[in-house]
Parts: C-alpha cells; structure tokens; sequence
C-alpha cells in the first residue's frame, strides 16, 4: 500500500512540477518579451530622435590673422544656412576675431607664409609694412571676388542663432573685457564647448 | 521649362558661401510651394546648391548654365 501511496505521490509531484515549469516558463517568457519590447521601443526613439535632430557643428578658432578667421565663420554661417546647429569657440589669438576692437583689422602674416599668391622671401617678409601690404592684398582680393567681409560673417552667424563663446582663460590672460568683445557673445570655458561638442557630428579646429 | 517663379534672387559675381546664405534667407521668406529663381556666376554654386538641397530638403527642381551664369530653381518643400 505505502508503495502504491509513493508511486501515485511521485507521479502527483512530477505532474505538478511539469505544471508549475511549464506556467513558470510562460511567465518568464511573457516577461522577457515585454522587457525586451520595451528595449527596443525605447532605442528606436533615441535612433529616431538622433536621425530628426539637426546636425551640429562645433568648431575652435584658435587663430586671430585674417585668413584664419573666415574658415570658421564661413563654415558656421553655412552650417546654418544647411539647416544645422552650430557653436563657433573663440579660444587664444582667436579671440580677436570677436574683439570689437581688432575684429575690423585683422591681418595676414606675410612672415612665414609660404601660401601668400606671390611668394615673399622671409627675409623681406621681416621688413616693416610687410604685412600691412600682405593684408592690404588679401583684402583687394577677397573684396573683387565679392566675398562677405568679417564683420557681415559675424552678422550672420549672431542673425542665424549660432552660439558665439569667448574664452574666458584667454580673456583673463590677454586682459579682455567682456565690454571689448562684440555683442551676442556668450563666455565660457573648455568645459562649456566639449559640453555642446560631445554631441556635435563635425567638430573642427581652426 | 515652365516652371512659375515667385521669387527671383541675384547672385552674380557673389562668392561662397553668399549664395547659399542668400538663398536660404530668401527661401525663408517665402511660402512652401513656390519656386525662387537664384542666378549666380560662382561655379562652386552648383554642386554647392546641390549639397543646400540635399541637406534642407528643400527640391532644386532644375539648373541650367546661360551666358557664363548658372540659374537654379528651387521650390520650397516645407
């Protein structure tokens, strides 16, 4: 009898065990496929949220001679005209181009500046009135080719919401007010522009 | 080509990158829909006019080269 009684209570149990794994089952399946749904609708909508959101561009000016200037303020202006987002970094000479003082009278190096259309031996390139003359150039050549002065540059870039940030170390070391840069201009540090470059898709150094 | 334009845009002897941020500026002045004509001389305009449409969205419905300019039709799509 307690044998009969042992084979119907083994039985019992593996019917309720194979009861229970295959209810357990389920419900850890339902699970993993709702916690797995919400997964993947939660990484499609950062995926859609990145493809919708505007391109950005941050960029370093790092330079304060007149060719360097426009390469960012060209690019940033363009930037906003293709519909993208961008942040120009004012950083050491580059703060010139943002000085309300200088910005007007940026000028080419014609000392080590083997790029310059007719080439300058360094040594007359040393001589005074040299980059004056190397700058008076550029400008002649830039105003026949009808190309946007610095200063209308800067008025697009302030006009199309493009972030204009000074550097405030540089500022404090070359002895720059806040009062002799431009209007529209935003301080900041290195923190401020990795901060909006972290999710920048083309981050330049000028 | 008979496309109607509403808006006419004059880029001659501009450089980039005046063209496009003429451009963009005009075509935010008008409504979607209608078509802006925008003439340049810069031969970088074309495929840089090219590159505006791709990015914007906005349809660059024709170009063509007449006496040493390129004339671009562009319809605002949104």
């Amino acid at each position: 009898m307690s044998i009969i009684n042992k084979e119907v209570q083994e039985l019992v149990d593996e019917k309720l065990k194979e009861s229970i794994d295959s209810k357990l089952n389920g419900w850890v399946e339902q699970k993993v496929r709702s916690l797995m749904e919400e997964r993947v609708s939660a990484l499609e909508d950062k995926i859609k949220a990145r493809e919708t959101r505007k391109k950005r561009v941050a960029i370093v000016a790092s330079k304060g001679s007149l060719d360097m200037a426009y390469p960012p303020l060209i690019l940033a202006s363009t930037a906003a005209a293709l519909d993208m987002e961008a942040a120009i970094f004012f950083t050491f000479y580059g703060l010139d181009i943002i000085n309300k003082h200088k910005y007007k009278s940026l000028k080419v190096p014609s000392l080590a500046n083997p790029a310059m259309p007719v080439p300058v031996p360094n040594i007359l390139g040393a001589l005074p009135g040299m980059t004056a003359m190397a700058t008076l150039m550029m400008k002649s050549w830039m105003n026949k080719a009808h190309v946007a002065s610095i200063s209308d540059l800067i008025d697009v870039c302030r006009e199309s919401g493009i972030r204009l940030i000074g550097c405030q170390m540089t500022m404090d070391v070359m002895g720059v007010k806040k009062s002799d840069l431009i209007d529209g201009i935003e301080i900041g540090g290195s923190a401020t522009f990795l901060d909006y470059a972290a999710e920048a898709d083309i981050p330049l150094f000028v | 080509m008979s496309v109607q334009v509403n808006v006419k845009l004059d880029c001659k002897g501009l450089s980039c990158p005046l063209p496009i941020l003429k451009t963009k500026k005009a075509v935010d002045g008008m409504n979607v829909g209608e078509v802006l004509e925008m003439t340049a001389t810069d031969p970088g305009a074309v495929n840089d006019m090219a590159a505006w449409s791709h990015r914007t969205g906005h349809a660059l419905i024709e170009h063509k080269q007449e006496n040493g300019s390129f004339i671009f039709y562009i319809r605002k799509t949104r």
